[in-house]
């Protein structure tokens, strides 16, 4: 059996060994298919031998070595970087089914190469989850970074080309030019960048210059999509839909989210935030790309890029909820992070089964299409009504917390917020789901008949929809973690 | 005989007598066997050295047993124990890289000659380090700049000469300064043991010779150095020379200037009588940023992988200054360490640009589209440089970039952190420019036949290029030297 230690570890150590394993299996696509999936399923396992002893209060920790005197590569394992974890590993495996189904059935080429970036952007996923200090996290954040760049451009083409400058130009210059700096001063102010429960910057600033260094980490962490850093999103949406599905519904966005919420209470400390008031700023920043992130989806006519304002929108839940500093909107936050994942994977899912099987990319060449493809509109209904926060859908749990956290906290701009783009998620997804099974689609003479998309990525959809029910139904180890979080 | 007393003098001596040796035995085999050993002893002897000074301190040896100040002394610490390693490391990797890299690049009766010009070059650069008298200063710099020109003037392309003459031009002017310069401190101190006059200038400091001869040698190294604007000879020589000199010259030359530098300033004049009495701190700072963006934004534009890289070398450069100009520990340490750290990487990235060079024969954007398909680990080396050069964290340039930062953020210089995240920014641009070249244009017809690089070329060029990661992650021989070595310089240590 692993310890805790050991499993820290091997989460990173087996996707990069699985990482070698692939790139070596390359002229055998099964056998590197079959590599990806046990990988996938040992991360897993690894990651669930940590779970009982963090949702018992235990932290295990492990410090690599040191990189300057002073700074160490260390790894603490906390509640949420536990739940990140779960999910970035938990929704691997079902995504490697998927990428399987779709590499193949859209006949793509350079797939050793595509899984093989997948297997080091997710060591680099469990390498933020688990940092134990902010130094840590930075450079796997940066790794993140450019183990997705060759996911992006996939494609090879001038389109991938230009969308992954946007990807690569946003990430590398918000990370660079605003967290690097961010990171060091932190260092130079308070001697250490662990994270620790209450933060280690109380008593070291003064509001005004605390809350511009909260701008510098927040804006820092382009991943979080935050206006205006927000382009590169729609950007990397040129990437095949797996890479969109798990990296930017998933991983890479997530990492994101969590990245702010960790820096907001475990650098900063949610009391010291709370007693300068450095956090109003970020709650009105939030919002606006709440609602402005939604009203762009309203007009976007090709789907995927309909779900990446989606995608940004629902991340300035998790990053206004944080804002708030409200115990319930942070249990939101958390649960969101969570919710959202499930949710907006199988979207994506969705849009690339529809792509796979009917060649269709646009809204409005949906009509009927539920029809044909049953499963598949039907987990697109049921993660719709996430996103719109409606049960039985888990995001109906983290919208619940969030908008009790803001009446609390009595910031009736952020319920106004959460209401309306409530609204606003209803008015650009319902329409779709409506018009996939009650509209006649024209009679087209291009529309050649086709059925479900491959079994693999019906699979996959449908697993994930279902997860985003049963965690409506069993929410409590989000929850748990996320009171934990608060409650240490 | 004691061996281990004689090590400094041997460091010089060795490669030294290998010169003469390899142009009378003029057989190329026997030649570049003759030279691979002399460098490997060399970096025996440089490590060595490394060992013993961080064991018991500086080490002062007299040349002849002439005592100091009469006699020369041989004075290795902490700083240029450091620079010993980096610049021996660097000829014991190129040297057996070269034996194949100029089969395509230099004609065969000339290859002796080259050899003889390389460890003549390394014996210059060594000595510069690692003596402690002024005039032995420019002795060996003319030695090392002399073979410089002929090995840059080896280069197959006809502009090869143009380069090593305007290196030439450019690099008298700098040694005369120099002289100048030396000779204003030696009427002054009547001595030309930098220790020594170390301590008599302190009674002189502030007359009109002494605040002239500060001008004559800054201005005079900093040709060397090619501190932006004075370094219009770098591009064109880097470009032009044989691959594997640009190697080494890339990764040394300019490293040996900064040194030659640093030596005078904190142990000849005294860093409060540099800072204090002339604006050097603002100047510098001003010519770094200069070069910092004006360098960057300049290798954007080029066509030839060489020059743009010699750009990014002028930048690189930069950052080196930028640390000097903090006149702090932490800018010392940044200076310091980067000398070692951007060695390394430019080495490597010319070392595999040579790999290129012959494989495609060429090293033009056009020529070596698609080369992630024709040479994809190669290419893949060139990338990791890159990212050294922009600063991602896990590479040796990410550790200089952090004590940089630090030194701007004592000091309470925001604008200044800003300028230096923005032009490791430019620094991305440019990298970026091989990547897209690399991987997503199709491979160019004429190019489908790739030159395997044989092993004698791709083993050196490997090793360079995990030194790029190695030192990013483990930084207890460079961290730790530098830091010494900037608290040595800034305490006033003689």
């Amino acid at each position: 059996m692993l310890t805790p230690e050991q499993a820290i570890l091997a989460s990173m150590v087996v996707p990069s060994a699985g990482a070698i394993l692939i790139s070596l299996a390359g002229r055998t696509p099964n056998l590197r298919e079959a590599i990806t999936l046990v990988t996938a399923a040992l991360l897993l396992a690894v990651v669930l031998t940590l779970l009982p002893l963090v949702m018992a209060g235990g932290r295990p920790s492990l410090v690599l070595f040191s990189l300057l005197p002073g700074l160490d590569i260390a790894f603490q394992v906390e509640p949420l970087g536990m739940l990140f974890a779960l999910i970035a590993s938990g929704l691997w495996i079902v995504n490697s089914l998927y990428s399987i189904g779709y590499m193949r059935g859209n006949n793509e080429a350079n797939q050793t190469r595509f899984f093989v970036c997948f297997a080091v952007a997710l060591a680099a996923t469990m390498g933020i989850a688990f940092s134990g200090n902010l130094l840590t996290l930075f450079i796997f954040y940066e790794v993140l970074t450019l183990s997705t760049y060759p996911l992006v451009t996939h494609h090879g083409t001038d389109k991938a080309r230009d969308g992954g400058r946007v990807y690569l130009g946003l990430l590398l210059s918000t990370s660079t030019v605003l967290l690097l700096p961010a990171l060091v001063f932190i260092w130079f102010i308070a001697g250490s960048t662990d994270f620790t429960v209450g933060g280690i910057l109380a008593d070291k600033l003064k509001p005004g210059e605390l809350a511009l260094l909260l701008g510098l980490c927040v804006f820092g962490i382009g991943k979080a999509a935050l206006m205006p850093f927000h382009r590169w999103l729609p950007a990397a949406m040129v990437a095949p839909t797996p890479v969109s599905a798990l990296l930017h519904a998933v991983a890479v966005v997530k990492a994101g989210v969590f990245s702010v919420v960790k820096v907001m209470v475990y650098v900063f400390g949610v009391d010291t935030l709370a007693t300068a008031g450095a956090t109003n700023w970020l709650v009105a920043v939030a919002g606006f790309t709440i609602v402005a992130a939604s009203v762009v989806a309203l007009s976007a006519d090709n789907l995927k890029r309909r779900l990446a304002y989606s995608t940004i929108s629902q991340l300035s839940y998790v990053t206004m909820a944080a804002a708030l500093l409200a115990p319930l909107s942070l249990v939101g936050a958390v649960m969101h992070i969570a919710a959202h994942a499930v949710g907006k994977i199988t979207l994506f899912f969705a849009a690339g089964a529809i792509y796979t099987a009917a060649h269709k990319t646009e809204v409005s060449q949906l009509d009927g299409i539920g029809r044909r493809m049953p499963w598949t509109m039907g987990a697109f209904a049921i993660a719709a009504l996430s996103m719109i926060g409606l049960p039985p859908a888990a995001g109906f749990i983290s919208k619940w917390y969030m908008v009790s956290g803001a009446m609390a906290s009595q910031h009736w701009l952020a319920v106004t917020v959460i209401v309306l783009s409530t609204l606003l998620n209803a008015g650009y997804f319902l329409p779709i789901i409506y018009r996939a099974f009650f509209v006649t689609p024209p009679a087209d003479a291009h529309d050649h008949p086709h059925g479900e998309a491959p079994l693999l990525m019906v699979i996959a959809l449908t697993a994930t929809a279902t997860a985003t029910v049963m965690l409506f139904f069993f929410p409590d180890v989000p929850l748990t973690l996320a009171r934990q979080m608060l409650n240490p | 005989m004691n061996l281990a007393t004689h090590l400094p003098a041997l460091q010089v001596v060795v490669p030294l007598i290998a010169a003469p040796l390899t142009v009378l035995l003029r057989r190329r085999s026997v030649a570049f066997g003759l030279a691979l050993v002399a460098s490997w002893l060399t970096l025996a002897i440089s490590l060595l050295l490394w060992w013993q000074v961080a064991s018991t301190g500086t080490i002062s040896y007299a040349i002849g047993s002439w005592p100091a100040p009469w006699g020369i002394e041989y004075r290795v610490d902490r700083l240029n124990s450091f620079l010993l390693v980096l610049v021996s490391g660097i000829a014991a990797l190129v040297l057996p890289f070269s034996h194949s890299s100029i089969e395509s690049e230099v004609p065969a009766q000339q290859h002796y000659l080259f050899y003889t010009m390389f460890v003549l070059c390394l014996a210059g650069l060594l000595g510069i380090a690692i003596t402690g008298d002024a005039f032995n200063i420019f002795v060996f710099l003319e030695v090392s700049s002399l073979s410089a020109y002929v090995l840059i003037a080896l280069g197959r392309d006809r502009r090869a000469l143009f380069a090593a003459y305007q290196y030439l031009l450019m690099g008298s002017i700098g040694a005369t300064f120099l002289v100048i310069g030396i000779g204003l401190l030696y009427l002054m101190t009547g001595t030309l043991n930098l220790a020594d006059m170390g301590h008599r200038l302190a009674s002189v400091q502030g007359t009109r010779p002494v605040l002239a001869a500060l001008a004559f040698i800054t201005v005079g190294v900093s040709l060397k150095l090619a501190l932006f604007p004075l370094h219009q000879w770098l591009p064109n020589a880097y470009t032009f020379a044989p691959s594997a000199v640009s190697a080494f010259l890339a990764a040394t030359a300019t490293k040996v200037a900064v040194y030659v530098l640093l030596r005078f300033y904190f142990t000849v004049f005294g860093e409060s009588a540099v800072f204090a009495k002339l604006p050097m701190q603002q100047m510098m700072l001003l010519l770094a940023l200069a070069g910092m963006f004006a360098a960057s934004t300049i290798a954007i534009f080029q066509t030839d992988l060489k020059r743009l890289f010699a750009y990014s070398s002028v930048a690189q450069i930069g950052y080196i200054i930028l640390g000097l100009s903090f006149n702090s520990a932490s800018g010392l340490t940044a200076s310091i360490v980067h000398l070692f750290n951007h060695g390394v990487t430019k080495g490597a990235i010319f070392m595999l640009l040579g790999c290129v060079a012959l494989g495609v024969g060429g090293t033009t954007l056009a020529r070596v589209q698609g080369l992630g398909k024709r040479m994809p680990l190669v290419s893949f080396g060139i990338v990791v440089g890159g990212l050294s050069l922009m600063g991602v964290p896990g590479t040796a340039g990410f550790i200089s970039k952090w004590y940089l930062l630090l030194a701007a953020l004592e000091q309470g210089q925001w604008w200044l952190v800003f300028m230096i995240v923005v032009s490791s920014l430019l620094a991305a641009v440019y990298v970026w420019r091989f990547v897209e070249v690399a991987y997503f244009r199709a491979p160019r017809g004429d190019t489908a036949n790739v030159v395997a690089t044989p092993w004698l070329m791709s083993l050196p060029t490997a090793v360079l290029v995990i030194a790029t990661v190695y030192f990013g992650l483990d930084t207890s021989f460079t961290i730790g030297t530098a830091s010494d070595a900037a608290a040595a310089l800034l305490g006033g240590q003689r």
